[in-house]
């Protein structure tokens, strides 16, 4: 009997531990996001600050609820989205592709290896006056800027993640007869490197937003630009919308993009 | 006899690093169609690079092989390696199809192949698995029913057991004996085993020096079934030991 008993002592309460830890850190990170607001909410209240210059969190659906009547704020993120969207496929598109190129061929990683290093440093909001000169304030420019901070990102996740594939199975398609590039790429280095790929994308889908804002600030209608705008007008309550949209947005894009790796690195231990 | 391999003359000099190591010099060997040949050796000695040569990894410095096939096949000869190398973001099916591709064949013919050859190693039932769900041993038989898939007429196998457990490797070598007999197809097995060579093959060809020449060639009479008890080819084995330079086969020599 108490051989049973101290057998079944270990697991039973590791499991209530572990749910007891789940519940509570859930509860835990509720009761954080709370207090969060009611200090938010406190410092306009109790006058700490000037209501104009930080509007509390009850101040905000009032301010989300105008902007959504007026229609600005579908405009605004649907502009963003089209800007964010495109420049991330253009972005990684040619990232992926230079990356896996210079990951396969000596040749091409030598050729490149300086321009690399000359380019690399630039920030993509530096290329902000050329943007300009080039495109106009035009959503075409948002999306270079967006495009370059998104290429830089995936090129080297795809160029490390090409030279780290595994010598043995390219070996295996060798052996098999696959001996031409084209074959290798799609049967070896492509699905090998696709969780260090991924990892790229996914930073660069953080990234991509903060170059969305930059890009906009500059007068390309979308999220950044509307922000700015009621900036200049000292309605603060509606920066907070924007600065609370583009949040969630990117929470949204995050999760999803999460469950689509997930999907694609399933054979994955 | 008719050999579906002809090795005559065999060099191989590996550069590295401006430094030149000779791996294989003057290796002749014929092997006839249909035979399980072992080629026991030392690591180190050339067996796995005799390998590489004959599956088109490693280019020959040195002599003539001749593959003497009888259909114009795309791939007479196929390799399993001492670790499976399946690959890991496909499933057993696909990993097993993977030497079809490229052939014109339609993705359901290639399954279909695919499971034929998973049903010749017993794992058709783990079609769908990935591979990291598998145990080492049937890792190891998904690779072998990759290889019997393209239908070759000679496998290599470059230490394919080497890598399991005492039981796996065990139950792995009697199938491997079936199939052999079942399939008619000629087996080119390199080994540092000496009991597993003498278990398995009909032939035991000894790799021994620096650079590696065949210099002993035995035929392992015993019938078949075998018995792992038997010591029917002691004198061989004792032999084999001898030219490994192994002290203990050299007491077992002098004792026989």
């Amino acid at each position: 009997m108490a051989l049973t008993e101290t057998a079944a002592l270990p697991v039973a309460p590791a499991a209530r531990r572990a749910r007891l830890n789940a519940f509570s850190s859930v509860g835990l990170g509720a009761a954080g996001l709370l207090a969060f607001l009611l200090i938010w909410q406190a410092v306009p209240s109790l006058s700490l600050v000037n209501p104009m210059m930080l509007p509390g969190p009850l101040a905000i659906p009032a301010a989300f609820q105008s902007e959504l009547a007026s229609g600005m704020w579908l405009t605004a993120v649907t502009g963003s989205l089209s800007h964010y969207t495109l420049g991330l496929v253009v972005g990684s598109a040619l990232g992926i592709a230079l990356g896996v190129l210079t990951g396969m061929s000596r040749v091409a990683e030598d050729l490149t290896s300086w321009v690399v290093r000359v380019l690399r440093p630039i920030p993509g909001l530096a290329w902000a006056p050329f943007a300009i000169i080039w495109f106009g304030v035009t959503p075409s420019a948002a999306v270079f800027i967006i495009t370059i901070s998104v290429f830089w990102i995936v090129f080297f996740a795809a160029h490390g993640a090409v030279r780290a594939v595994d010598r043995d199975l390219l070996e295996v398609a060798d052996a098999f007869g696959f001996r031409a590039a084209h074959e290798k790429l799609f049967k070896i280095y492509l699905p090998a490197a696709m969780p260090g790929i991924l990892v790229g994308l996914r930073t660069a889908l953080g990234q991509a937003w903060m170059a969305v804002v930059a890009a906009e600030i500059f007068g390309v209608p979308g999220l950044g630009h509307r922000m700015i705008e009621a900036s200049a007008l000292l309605a603060t309550d509606i920066v907070i919308v924007y600065m609370l949209t583009m949040a969630a947005l990117y929470g949204l894009l995050d999760s999803l993009f999460l469950l689509l790796q997930n999907w694609l690195l399933r054979w994955k231990a | 006899m008719e050999s579906v391999i002809d090795i005559q003359g065999l060099g191989l000099t590996f550069e590295r690093d401006g430094r030149r190591t000779e791996v294989l010099r003057g290796l002749d060997l014929a092997i006839p169609r249909g035979a399980f040949v072992a080629i026991v050796g030392a690591s180190g000695v050339g067996k796995s690079t005799l390998l590489r040569v004959l599956i088109g990894l490693a280019q020959a410095s040195a002599g003539k092989v001749t593959l003497d096939t009888h259909s114009a096949q795309r791939q007479p000869v196929a390799l399993v390696f001492q670790d499976s190398r399946l690959l890991p973001w496909r499933r057993v099916i696909d990993n097993v199809a993977f030497g079809l591709e490229g052939r014109g064949l339609s993705r359901r013919d290639r399954h279909a192949k695919a499971l034929d050859a998973l049903g010749i190693v017993g794992l058709a039932h783990l079609a769908r698995r990935w591979p990291h769900q598998l145990s080492g041993g049937q890792r190891q038989r998904v690779a072998l029913a990759r290889a019997l898939a393209v239908e070759p007429e000679v496998l290599l196998m470059d230490e394919p057991f080497s890598a399991l457990d005492a039981i796996s490797r065990e139950s792995l070598q009697d199938e491997l004996t079936r199939i052999w007999q079942v399939t008619g197809k000629t087996i080119l097995f390199v080994t540092h085993d000496i009991e597993e060579a003498t278990y398995l093959a009909d032939r035991v060809v000894v790799l021994a020096g620096a650079p590696g020449r065949a210099v002993a060639d035995h035929a392992i009479d015993t019938p078949r079934p075998r018995r792992r008890d038997d010591d029917a080819d002691a004198a061989i084995v004792a032999d084999v030991r001898r030219h490994l330079g192994s002290s203990k086969g050299a007491v077992l020599a002098e004792a026989a």
